[in-house]
């Protein structure tokens, strides 16, 4: 199998799983009980805390182990225009943000907060001058994303969290595409929230966190016990709280040379499509955009389609066709950048990891060029574009 | 997600392309939506001597095009107009929920085709076939 749906989850790697196997069998432990059984995990889980905020710029009392990344951004969403609702009730966010940022805020809407959802411009990319003059008296909190989970545009996260803070308004961004794969400093970016998944970035599934820079206050969104100093309830997932940290800091340390080699994929694969496919175009900027990220829409073909031809052959991508998430629209992404619907149904993601190599895009490019002239054979939309142009 | 049936229809659809002796033409949904069906029927004494049809869509999409034709063809006018989506989804094992759609779009397709013949002869075809189901309505209220 080729595998290029690095946005969706990654592949686990050994060294991750062997930190992570001592506290799935023997140290099972709780780390809030106080016998040293206990205790040893909760050294464990305090050590990991430290390497992650060391990786990140932040320091280790910022770092609240969450279930995954959507529990990060809903507890940022819902706990800051919670805690913050006598201030005001009105909030910023972009309209194209993941649907576990999207979807908090539509609830919000319900609860009776005003929501501006911000658009793009056809590169994928928020302004920051829009974001400004959205902001109004009552503004608690905007939310942007670091980066794309579709398209893999990089967002102006440094000067939109400049223009919060003078506004002293909080200022949250969902970097789960992010972290492990750009340099990603809380302190340099000046973010007060910042959501984080490990499995994006060769971590194990079902943990994530939330960095809540010191003197930010979030309701509570977790109640129960204890733990993470009592803003999070929950008993701590040991194993995937190591696995995280060990992912994170192997990623950091490979960081430049994972960019570039996912960079020179995309490239190669942006290339040779563009140039042996005709009516396609590249979704996004091409420059601000993720190093492993290529999103192609094709003219006259629907996307599901063209992932099952390529499951067929044994590679395995993603797409924003309606037909994949089970509604009748495409990608709100898509729509968002411009795109007609019939082009958004036909989109194509493919994303790259260093474990991708040059022979596996030459050979992605190779069935693609067959699948697409067997789709489009199939398509009236072809038929009608080429009985147009005879 | 799909049944091997569903998935061999739509890597070897059965009747794919264009009829250039086409007598009826029938094309139901649109671009917007993600599904657009184009059925080509060449018809002589009541019956389907050929049939073929152009799909954009999804993998449902393609199957249940394909499906559907091999279906009526070689029937009657009569047999294929009694054609049901339900029958398109059994004969393929069964379709997912979110894309029962996909069927009744097949249905439509077939429906239009015909009408598309009795309207090249001056024949009103609503009698007969009832909705042609070629309007934004029928495509809207079939997604609800």
């Amino acid at each position: 199998m080729i595998y290029v749906d690095n946005a969706a989850t990654t592949k686990m790697s050994k060294e991750v799983l062997d930190s992570m196997m001592p506290y799935l069998t023997d140290c099972y432990g709780n780390a809030s009980s106080i016998y040293s059984f206990g205790q040893q995990n909760r050294a464990v889980i305090e050590n990991a805390r430290e390497t992650i905020a060391g990786l990140i710029g932040a320091k280790p009392g910022e770092i609240f182990f969450t279930g995954c990344g959507s529990e990060a951004d809903n507890w940022a969403i819902f706990g800051a225009a919670r805690k913050n609702v006598k201030k005001g009730k009105h909030l910023i966010t972009s309209v194209i943000e993941h649907h576990a940022v999207l979807h908090c805020f539509q609830q919000l809407e319900k609860e009776g907060f005003t929501v501006t959802y911000i658009p793009v411009n056809s590169d994928g990319l928020v302004s920051v001058d829009d974001v400004k003059n959205a902001i109004t008296p009552e503004t608690t909190l905007i939310s942007i994303m670091m980066a794309n989970n579709e398209i893999g545009t990089i967002q102006p996260i440094k000067e939109i969290a400049q223009i919060a803070k003078e506004n002293n308004i909080v200022f949250h961004t969902d970097a789960v595409q992010a972290v492990g794969h750009i340099p990603v400093n809380v302190e340099d970016l000046g973010v007060n929230l910042l959501s984080v998944s490990a499995h994006k970035f060769e971590g194990p599934k079902g943990v994530g966190f939330l960095y809540v820079k010191t003197g930010t206050w979030l309701s509570q969104l977790m109640y129960g016990g204890a733990q993470e100093r009592n803003r999070r309830a929950g008993t701590e997932n040991v194993a995937g709280i190591v696995g995280m940290a060990t992912a994170l800091k192997i990623a950091v340390e490979n960081l430049d040379a994972n960019m570039k080699k996912c960079y020179e994929l995309r490239e190669r694969f942006i290339d040779g499509v563009l140039s042996k496919i005709e009516h396609c175009r590249l979704n996004g900027s091409r420059t601000e955009r993720l190093p492993g990220n290529a999103n192609i829409s094709f003219e006259f073909i629907e996307g599901e389609s063209l992932l099952l031809s390529l499951d067929l052959v044994g590679i395995a991508a993603s797409s924003g066709s309606a037909c994949t998430s089970g509604s009748l629209d495409p990608s709100h992404v898509l729509l968002a950048i411009g795109l007609p619907h019939a082009i958004a149904h036909g989109s194509l993601r493919a994303s790259f990891s260093h474990r991708n190599t040059s022979e596996e895009v030459d050979k992605i490019i190779e069935e693609l060029v067959k699948i697409v002239q067997r789709l489009r054979d199939m398509s009236p939309l072809y038929e009608d574009y080429l009985k147009g142009k005879k | 997600m799909y049944s091997e049936k569903v998935m061999d229809h739509f890597s070897n659809p059965r009747n794919v392309g264009e009829l250039e002796n086409a007598n009826a033409v029938g094309e139901v949904g649109n671009a917007k939506c993600g599904d657009i069906m184009k059925i080509y029927m060449f018809i002589e004494d009541d019956i389907i001597k050929d049939i073929k049809f152009k799909t954009f869509g999804c993998g449902a999409a393609v199957a249940t095009s394909s499906m559907a034709t091999e279906l009526v063809k070689g029937k009657t006018i009569k047999e294929a107009l009694e054609l049901t989506n339900k029958a398109v989804v059994e004969a393929l094992d069964g379709l997912p929920p979110v894309k029962m759609h996909c069927s009744v779009l097949a249905e439509e397709a077939i429906r239009s085709c015909l009408a598309d013949y009795y309207k090249r002869q001056g024949i009103d075809p609503t009698p007969i076939v009832g909705c042609s189901c070629n309007c934004e309505e029928c495509h809207a209220h079939h997604h609800e």
